[in-house]
């Protein structure tokens, strides 16, 4: 028996995608089974010294001229394939995108269940593993026994703390598979913008929503986030206005966060919108409306315009900065 | 060219749904039910493909008289037909589950392309478009963000971190659709009350072999206890407040 981390298939390890190993490798530890992953990804070599100490046992892959990069056409039937002869009770992966989209596919070729953007990860006695699901965007949490053998979930960054033990690296297994007959084409991957940061990856995010009175002003944000190292987001009512592309939105219909720090400046705090939030450790409201929802849900709450406050704690947090330099 | 459109109906997400005396179920009797945000856009995009190109787009819903409600707006929006795939709505489904309600009903539409929202804001499943595919050995591609035909090849970008991924693929093919892929039309009241006389045709679904893999222990609310300090003053000081304050936070030190 044995638990299969499928690495990011975005060809990067994520810390995403390391606490998914961290919360696997914990889990495998406790029922006392293997940890396996599989990199559906080119370049496994560079990437041994971020999985060491981690506790994988071997970390599988194919040659990327037999399965190319991003095409789960190619990659799926040998996960599934991998999956059954592991024996493995439990495949877990981030829940990026294309974790999210290949477990789904991955789950239907092995009829088994799958939880998609779980919380954590544990052992239930009999070491079943046990997840916890948001449903409703969070507002609802369930913890799900998965009973039924395989299982798959995919797990929000933080399920786990990275903690390594050791320097020991995973063996390589080169798996040999016949090259597949594909109708699919991956065209392109498109970065966005250089040197943005990627919202579910950020320790700190800075979210503007209608307060901020028109695309105009991104600006005062974005210093705001430069200074930090934070990423922008936003409320549905900025991408809804055309102020900002949806990518950016965090929310029950947007991205669901879990930074340490998250700093809400003009938004009101509708309940979609707090969905999406609710996994900030500290969280700072900065509105001009007293009476605003928001300020019920934040830890700290600043009562004024947002174009005032905004660029003051810009230069306050750069001044500090500087001293401690 | 048949496009299908697979539609559920979700609380709307202005509400809080609470949990039962029973600890394991959830109670959404309170909240109105709208169509799935998501699946919003999944049907305006079919209706669009039928005006720029012709298409029959028949709305595909499981359940009972929530799911009645979903494939009434899809008819409002311009939907030309509507299944139902029925079973009774009191007994949660899996994503294992509805895929395999829904797989045969598909099978036996076959339709060209088949659209879904990437997923129900209800249970966030995210997950039964894909498998629908896998079952039907479609092609399919998730989140889908820009949707171009080209005589029989698809070309989507789907929406990844950091970026987009650009594929493209023919036809038959399953795609879950993203926010952002268009606005979706609001129906006119004349359309809304002419969807109420239009028929659903109802296919009975067994429901064999959709026994959940899990189980569930428990459902609790998210804890999340904030401080709810609020600063007074002018701009300086509630800024030199938060920065003593707040010294904790990671990122303002």
């Amino acid at each position: 028996m044995s638990i299969l981390v499928l690495l990011e298939p975005r060809g990067e390890l994520t810390s995403s995608c390391l606490s998914t190993v961290a919360a696997a490798g914990r889990l495998a530890r406790d029922t006392g089974v293997e940890l396996h992953a599989v990199w559906p990804s080119p370049g496994i070599r560079a990437q041994l010294g971020r999985l060491a100490g981690l506790g994988i046992q071997t970390v599988h892959t194919v040659r990327e001229d037999v399965l190319p990069p991003f095409s789960h056409e190619a990659w799926i039937p040998f996960l599934a394939d991998l999956t059954r002869s592991l024996g493995a009770r439990l495949v877990v992966a981030p829940a990026s995108a294309l974790g999210k989209a290949w477990s789904a596919a991955l789950a239907a070729r092995l009829d088994a269940e799958l939880a998609q953007d779980c919380l954590g990860l544990e052992a239930a006695e009999g070491g079943v593993p046990t997840v916890r699901k948001p449903l409703y965007a969070g507002k609802i949490v369930a913890t799900l026994r998965l009973t039924g053998a395989p299982a798959l979930a995919t797990l929000r960054a933080g399920a786990a703390q990275v903690v390594r033990a050791g320097e020991q690296t995973p063996e390589i297994a080169w798996h040999v598979v016949p090259p597949p007959e594909l109708r699919s084409v991956v065209r392109e991957l498109v970065q966005n913008a250089g040197g943005a940061i990627e919202l579910g990856e950020a320790r700190v995010v800075v979210a503007g929503g209608r307060g901020l009175g028109g695309p105009d002003n991104w600006p005062v944000l974005r210093e705001l986030c430069a200074t930090l190292g934070a990423a922008l987001g936003a409320s549905r009512a900025a991408v809804d206005a055309g102020w900002i592309q949806h990518a950016h939105q965090v929310g029950q219909t947007g991205r669901v966060v879990s930074p340490d720090l998250y700093i809400a400046c003009g938004i009101s705090g509708s309940i979609q919108h707090l969905a999406g939030m609710r996994g900030a450790k500290t969280v700072v409201a900065i509105n001009k409306d007293p009476a605003a929802e928001i300020f019920q849900h934040c830890d700290y709450g600043l009562v004024g315009d947002l174009l005032q406050i905004v660029p003051a704690l810009t230069a306050a947090v750069k001044q500090r900065q500087r001293r401690v330099a | 060219m048949k496009i299908a459109v697979l539609v559920k109906s979700v609380p709307d997400t202005a509400g809080t749904p609470e949990i039962g005396p029973d600890g394991r179920s959830v109670v959404t009797e309170h909240l109105e039910t709208v169509l799935n945000p998501y699946d919003e856009i999944a049907v305006e995009e079919a209706v669009r493909m039928k005006e720029a190109l012709g298409a029959e787009v028949v709305a595909v819903g499981l359940g009972d008289e929530a799911a009645r409600k979903a494939l009434r707006t899809a008819f409002a929006m311009g939907a030309d037909a509507a299944v139902l795939a029925r079973r009774p709505e009191e007994e949660p489904l899996t994503g294992k589950g509805a895929a395999l309600c829904l797989a045969p009903v598909l099978r036996e539409l076959r339709p060209d392309l088949i659209l879904a929202g990437k997923q129900a804001v209800d249970d966030d499943g995210a997950q039964v478009a894909e498998r629908v595919a896998e079952m039907l050995g479609y092609l399919h591609a998730s989140a889908v963000t820009r949707l171009a035909k080209d005589g029989a090849q698809l070309v989507v970008d789907r929406e990844i971190e950091g970026g987009a991924l650009s594929m493209e693929f023919p036809l038959p093919a399953v795609l879950t659709v993203e926010k952002g892929l268009n606005t979706p039309r609001y129906p006119t009241l004349p359309q809304i009350l002419k969807a109420k006389r239009r028929e659903i045709r109802e296919v009975a679904v067994d429901g064999e072999g959709v026994r959940p893999g899990w189980r569930v222990d428990v459902l609790s609310l998210p804890d999340t206890q904030r401080r709810r300090q609020i600063f007074q003053g002018t701009v300086t000081e509630q800024v030199d407040n938060l920065l003593r304050e707040a010294r904790p936070l990671g990122g303002l030190s």
